[in-house]
């Protein structure tokens, strides 16, 4: 993926250059609003992550506005010291397509990023979901794995579906709990970790290969292991 | 000092007011009926002439001067020549040379120096008729009634300086006493209050009113002061095993895993460190009251079901049973994310400190007023005496020292039912504790609505698109 970041630390931008490149991604950097608006506008970009307070006159939310305006609807993350939830609302308002507040985790922001660009392409309506021999029928809401049945409840059936549209894709606690439950707080226990056990119970235990992995320090990621 | 002079100023005014006022229905009075009684006199002698000719004048005028008891009637009747022919006037005085105008003349009669009003009138035939009144009395009168009314006003004017002065002082001694604790406390002395008189008049009222505000702002201080302690202790303790590791990773570490391992765990402490700040700056948000503008109507079974749903796996893996009871429907106003953390905050601290094999019963109930969510365990609970304190930033029971984490749960919680007019209450659940949530089902505030369908946009982030307004002005600018 190309992917443009319009941040002004140095100590930032170039962690988070360094990690999207080793994750096998170009990127492209602007460290002042002006540079990232002119870039943002006459390239062609699969992500932008954008900070909000930027220097050169033009900060991120006004970035955004100018670039909706001509109607460039390039997937866009706000990458901001504002936390508050009116610091978000208005962020998304703006034509954010996501959040994250600082300090982050790098892998947050990959597997966000990631999520976000492919959000972005709009597959169109699909009825079928289909990871190696594990497939969901969204119409009947039933799933197979090998031919076999397997019976989820409602919960676990938008779990493993969620899982299986970023299937390939690292998946965060985080990003689960938003969109699986449409949570916005951070739970004390491991209760994300409980639920995807429980799933695997279900979907991988009776079956030789399992298809849900753990990535470490990050999240999970239903795919079918290379052999 | 504006207030004397304001003072003085509308007690000079009522006073002239008031003297005028006497002077005009006194000496006005009496002026008007003088005035009256000439005009009277003028008529009735005009018709005799008319009716007798100049006999039957001159005739009532010799009758009515005799009449004239007080002796203060005057009359003088000439000829076209100006030669007297009846009255008790001896000549025409100077000066009075138009007719129907009122003078007023110095007079002399029976050697008596005196002031006469008067008017003279033409009759037919070039007679002239001067009728007055000897108004001497009423001078007398006008000059007791000035004299009086100077002195009253001296006297008056003297009180109202006097009154300004005393007023002027009362205000001083008043605000002198609010200004001096207002300076002090400026200064930063916060133990400062305002005397109060103990009269119960406004002054003490507003002394009162003083105090009870800085009242509240010391609570408040003190309420910072102490967060800020524990602030320190609570961030000190992992950034200081942080650092510690990362220092000690950097100078001992021998191999690549060993400096890895060191850094990893660091990392973790500083995340630790960024979860109390995310906690503590919510805690902000919601007591500086933003979010109530995120209040729209909702049912809490749906929520309810979710979260029992969402931690019941977590309990089940611990030996725990939740326990669910509510009704079907549970509407109320407010805001959903919050009431579901809240709830959610209640519920993990249950699981957390319940023993295995044991029960959480999570339960809710509905009056008129209220919701009341209940979340039970079978913990240790929370001794009496500490039961106050648990909502406070950093509290950390006995038991919860060993535990994982931040001391912020409660007061999170607390915050979002305060937020919503409601309270959170702790019992004891013999053993355990037993946390009440009380939610009112209105909200306080009704002009929520306005902003809610924004809200809602902005959790389902995906259907956000750039307003159709935004992109006609930024066109307009291209143009």
């Amino acid at each position: 993926m190309r992917i443009l970041i319009v941040e002004d630390d140095r100590d930032v931008a170039g962690f988070v250059v360094k990690g999207l490149r080793e994750a096998g991604h170009t990127v492209e950097h602007a460290d002042n609003g002006r540079d990232g608006l002119f870039m943002a506008a006459s390239e062609n970009f699969d992500a932008i992550i954008l900070d909000r307070m930027l220097p050169g006159g033009i900060d991120g939310l006004r970035l955004l506005e100018t670039l909706r305006a001509q109607d460039n609807t390039t997937p866009v993350m706000f990458l901001s010291a504002l936390g508050q939830v009116d610091d978000r609302v208005k962020g998304l308002k703006a034509g954010g397509d996501d959040y994250l507040t600082k300090p982050f985790a790098f892998a947050e922001l990959l597997a966000r990023v990631e999520a976000m660009s492919r959000r972005g392409k709009g597959e169109g309506p699909t009825t079928r979901l289909l990871v190696g021999d594990l497939e969901m029928d969204l119409l009947s809401r039933g799933v197979r794995r090998a031919g076999q049945k397997v019976d989820l409840q409602p919960r676990e059936f938008r779990l493993l579906e969620y899982l299986m549209r970023h299937a390939g894709q690292v998946v965060t606690r985080t990003m689960l709990l938003e969109g699986v439950w449409d949570y916005h707080f951070d739970p004390q226990t491991n209760v994300i970790d409980v639920h995807i056990s429980r799933l695997r119970q279900k979907i991988d235990k009776p079956f030789d290969v399992p298809l849900l992995h753990t990535v470490r320090n990050a999240g999970y990621m239903l795919r079918v292991e290379e052999p | 000092m504006r207030f004397a002079v304001l003072y003085a100023l509308v007690f000079g005014i009522s006073t002239a007011i008031l003297a005028a006022s006497l002077r005009y229905s006194t000496i006005g009075l009496l002026d008007r009926q003088t005035h009256e009684a000439i005009r009277a006199d003028a008529r009735g002698l005009a018709a005799h002439f008319t009716a007798g000719g100049l006999p039957a004048l001159v005739l009532t005028l010799d009758s009515r001067i005799n009449e004239d008891l007080n002796e203060n009637a005057i009359y003088l009747l000439v000829d076209p020549l100006g030669n007297r022919i009846a009255g008790n006037m001896s000549r025409w005085p100077q000066g009075i040379d138009a007719p129907h105008v009122w003078y007023q003349v110095p007079v002399e009669r029976a050697g008596k120096r005196s002031h006469a009003l008067m008017r003279y009138y033409e009759l037919p035939g070039g007679f002239q008729l001067l009728v007055g009144r000897d108004v001497s009395t009423r001078s007398q009168l006008r000059r007791v009634l000035r004299d009086g009314l100077i002195w009253a006003l001296t006297a008056m004017l003297l009180l109202g300086a006097l009154g300004a002065l005393v007023v002027r002082g009362l205000f001083k001694r008043s605000l002198s006493d609010i200004s001096a604790t207002t300076r002090a406390i400026a200064r930063g002395d916060l133990t400062q209050r305002v005397r109060r008189s103990g009269s119960g008049d406004e002054f003490d009222e507003l002394a009162e009113t003083i105090n009870d505000m800085l009242d509240r702002i010391t609570r408040l201080m003190d309420g910072v002061r102490e967060v800020s302690n524990a602030i320190a202790h609570d961030l000190r303790t992992p950034i200081t095993r942080a650092r510690a590791r990362l220092e000690d990773a950097a100078s001992h570490a021998r191999t690549e895993d060993e400096l890895r391992g060191a850094i990893e765990r660091a990392t973790s402490e500083l995340d630790g460190v960024v979860k109390v700040f995310q906690a503590l700056l919510r805690i902000a948000e919601i007591e500086a009251g933003a979010r109530r503008s995120a209040f729209a109507s909702i049912n809490l079974t749906p929520v309810l079901d979710d979260l029992s749903e969402f931690f019941e796996a977590v309990a089940e893996e611990r030996h725990i049973t939740l326990d669910t009871a509510w009704p079907r429907e549970l509407p109320m106003v407010g805001d959903r994310d919050m009431i579901q953390q809240a709830i959610a905050n209640l519920l993990e601290n249950a699981i957390k400190f319940s023993p295995p094999d044991h029960h959480v019963s999570m339960s809710a109930r509905m009056d008129a007023i209220h919701i009341e969510i209940h979340i039970a365990d079978q913990g240790p609970g929370i001794p009496e005496g500490d039961r106050s304190r648990a909502t406070e930033r950093f509290y950390r029971g006995e038991q919860a020292r060993s535990t994982p984490g931040t001391g912020l749960g409660l007061a999170l919680v607390s915050a979002i039912a305060q937020l919503h007019g409601g309270t959170l209450r702790l019992d004891d659940n013999r053993p355990g504790l037993r946390a009440v949530l009380v939610l009112p089902r209105r909200a306080l505030n009704p002009e929520a609505t306005m902003r809610i369908k924004l809200w809602a946009q902005a959790i389902r982030k995906t259907e956000i698109k750039p307003n159709p307004h935004e992109e006609t002005s930024s066109s307009d600018q291209r143009s």
